[in-house]
């Protein structure tokens, strides 16, 4: 959800809860309020019919209240007398002009007594009262009037006010969406006078240039780890070499030197491999292209083509769609040739590769030892289903690692007595 | 012919010395920046091999100030990071070409003489030996004057062989040379010898007048017969 629309979630709950408590307090206040008034009229009238009644008995006939909003009834002898103004809420019937018969409606009810002329009298007054339906009806829909304009005016000011005040933070989360460690760019920025905001953007300024700082030193530390295995090799190779040319060794002498230099050629192809994964995992592949992996699997082909006649290898294609991924080039290449190498140097002779290219999928199956090799491993590094010590155990390894950086799914399977490694996007 | 060796790894550059003296060039070394710097302000020399990582500055400055002052030395960068992105910048620099440590000896020949060839000798030159005469230009052979068909790769293996005359060619190197970086993998270079095994008939065919010996089943030597 939203900022905004979160806001205007709590406000809009909140809202309603206050105006509810709010209407409440209001209805009873007004109710009260109401009544006070009544009851000062009705004791204004006490005091008149009293007043009147002194001067014309006639007043004093009134008995019920049918006709007016007065009665006045005689207390007999020993019955309970009080002057005590009592004020009491009850209903009478009553026929507007407008009603078609009689209906019940709240009166406020006065009911005290006077003396005139050495008689008691009991006396009732009614003046008629807000019906609290009418009351809450009114005040109710006033109210829901007032929350959906609320609402209204929240959601608008939302809209255009906070929209404005969080302008800097969007704009902000936006350049951290696309920032990408090691591409070079500028940090994001925003202008703003807002001091979270401010506060923000130092603390990512913060963090972005430690993960920098860091990256540098890991890019550096693998160029590095590089550069320092990589020359005492090529000193240890190149001595070997010379000394080789040099001749005057005895066969022995020789044959012991080439073993030396399988090797560190073993030992150097290990190190570049490592490094090429390590930097894979690392994501220092930056530049992506569309490859179309149909034309790279031929020229893939191509340049192995030598090595499968060796071993009499018969390697077929069936394209049915052309294959395409943005990806780097270099890592396509490479993930590309480790998959078919794997399918012809773990092949038997006169044995067969058979690569079948479709829209998302493509599968490079081949013969091999008859038994499904371990699912589990076969993509980890230092793998090796068989002793051959030529190979780095890294090749399967980095395919899996350039697969799981572009999302592409890279999975083993053994079926017709053929290895399948296929890979789909 | 001279060059100039600026490797701050004593041992690499004494090789390099050693082995391009074979070759009859006048090699002088630096081993640091300002000796780098200093060689190439005093003297004029046909080549350079630069390694870029050196200590006292880096090597791509000494390109840059090499370029700046309109010097055209050919320069071979000699580093230890593989990637393309270094290549670039190296090359974008004005490198002629960019050799990733190790190196086998013979590729660094091949490309110092190849570099060469490019740069100095603007009359073209058949690349002879025995009774080879080699266009590399136009990728074609001759022997007595008679054109020779070799597919792409004997192609690049007589070059190969051409621009190591008389010197080992290890397998390794061959397979790197002519089949590419990714060949590394192979179990043991098996088909080179299938490859060489054709060339040798080849030529033999056309009394070519070279030999491809081995040497201790770990390459191979070219001389003349």
């Amino acid at each position: 959800m939203k900022l905004l629309n979160q806001s205007v979630k709590h406000l809009s709950i909140s809202l309603l809860l206050i105006i509810g408590v709010w209407g409440t307090v209001l209805f009873f206040n007004i109710v009260d309020e109401v009544k006070e008034n009544v009851d000062e009229g009705l004791e204004n009238y006490k005091r008149q019919i009293v007043f009147r009644a002194h001067q014309d008995t006639a007043v004093l006939k009134q008995m019920n209240l049918n006709e007016n909003f007065y009665s006045i009834q005689e207390i007999g002898k020993g019955e309970y007398f009080d002057t005590v103004n009592i004020f009491t809420d009850t209903m009478i019937r009553v026929q507007d002009a407008d009603d078609v018969a009689p209906r019940l409606a709240p009166v406020r009810m006065l009911k005290t007594a006077f003396e005139d002329g050495g008689k008691k009298y009991r006396l009732k007054i009614i003046n008629p009262m807000i019906e609290n339906e009418d009351l809450i009806e009114r005040l109710f829909e006033n109210m829901i009037w007032l929350y959906i304009s609320l609402i209204f005016a929240i959601v608008l000011i939302n809209n255009i006010v906070l929209r404005r005040v969080w302008r800097p933070f969007y704009n902000l989360l936006a350049q951290m969406k696309a920032y990408r460690l090691g591409k070079g760019e500028s940090l994001p920025e925003v202008k703003t006078k807002t001091k979270e905001f401010i506060d923000l953007q130092k603390a990512i300024d913060t963090l972005l240039r430690h993960n920098i700082r860091i990256y540098e030193q890991q890019k550096s530390f693998i160029g590095n780890a590089a550069h320092e295995l990589q020359t005492p090799l090529a000193i240890v190779i190149n001595k070997l070499e010379l000394l080789i040319e040099k001749g005057e060794l005895s066969e022995d002498q020789a044959h012991s030197i080439v073993k030396t230099m399988q090797i560190i050629e073993r030992l150097t192809r290990l190190n570049k491999s490592l490094l090429l994964l390590s930097k894979i995992e690392n994501r220092q592949f930056i530049q992506e292209q569309e490859v179309d992996f149909n034309t790279l699997i031929a020229e893939e082909i191509e340049s192995l083509q030598d090595v499968a006649d060796f071993k009499k290898i018969k390697i077929s294609v069936v394209e049915n769609k052309r294959f395409t991924k943005t990806i780097n080039f270099s890592l396509a290449h490479i993930l590309v040739s480790n998959l078919l190498r794997n399918a012809l140097f773990h092949n038997i002779e006169k044995g067969n590769v058979y690569i079948s290219i479709q829209k998302n999928k493509l599968t490079i199956s081949n013969t091999g030892i008859k038994k499904p090799l371990d699912r589990d491993h076969i993509f980890k590094s230092f793998y090796k289903s068989s002793s051959k010590s030529e190979n780095t155990g890294l090749g399967l390894a980095i395919a899996k690692a350039i697969a799981d950086i572009y999302g592409i799914s890279i999975n083993y399977y053994f079926r017709n007595e053929h290895h399948h490694f296929e890979i789909k996007i | 012919m001279k060059i100039l060796v600026v490797e701050d790894e004593k041992d690499l550059s004494e090789l390099i010395v050693q082995s391009l003296s074979k070759e009859k060039y006048v090699v002088e070394t630096a081993c640091d920046f300002h000796a780098a710097m200093e060689k190439i302000g005093s003297y004029q020399y046909d080549c350079i091999l630069l390694d870029i990582g050196l200590p006292g500055g880096d090597g791509l400055e000494v390109l840059k100030s090499l370029r700046e002052e309109g010097k055209s030395e050919n320069i071979i960068i000699i580093s230890a990071k593989d990637s393309i992105e270094d290549k670039i910048t190296g090359l974008n620099l004005g490198a002629d070409d960019y050799l990733t440590k190790p190196f086998h000896i013979a590729e660094l020949n091949a490309r110092v003489k190849a570099l060469l060839r490019r740069k100095k000798l603007e009359s073209r030159q058949n690349l002879e030996f025995g009774n080879i005469s080699m266009d590399i230009d136009d990728r074609q052979v001759f022997i007595h004057n008679e054109k020779v068909d070799l597919n792409r790769k004997e192609f690049d293996i007589l070059n190969y062989f051409l621009f190591n005359k008389n010197r080992l060619v290890s397998k390794m190197s061959l397979a790197e040379h002519v089949w590419g970086d990714n060949i590394d993998q192979a179990d043991n270079f098996d088909f080179v010898y299938y490859q060489i095994k054709n060339l040798r008939k080849k030529l033999k065919e056309v009394d070519a007048g070279i030999e491809i010996e081995s040497v201790y089943g770990t390459g191979y030597r070219v001389r003349e017969q």
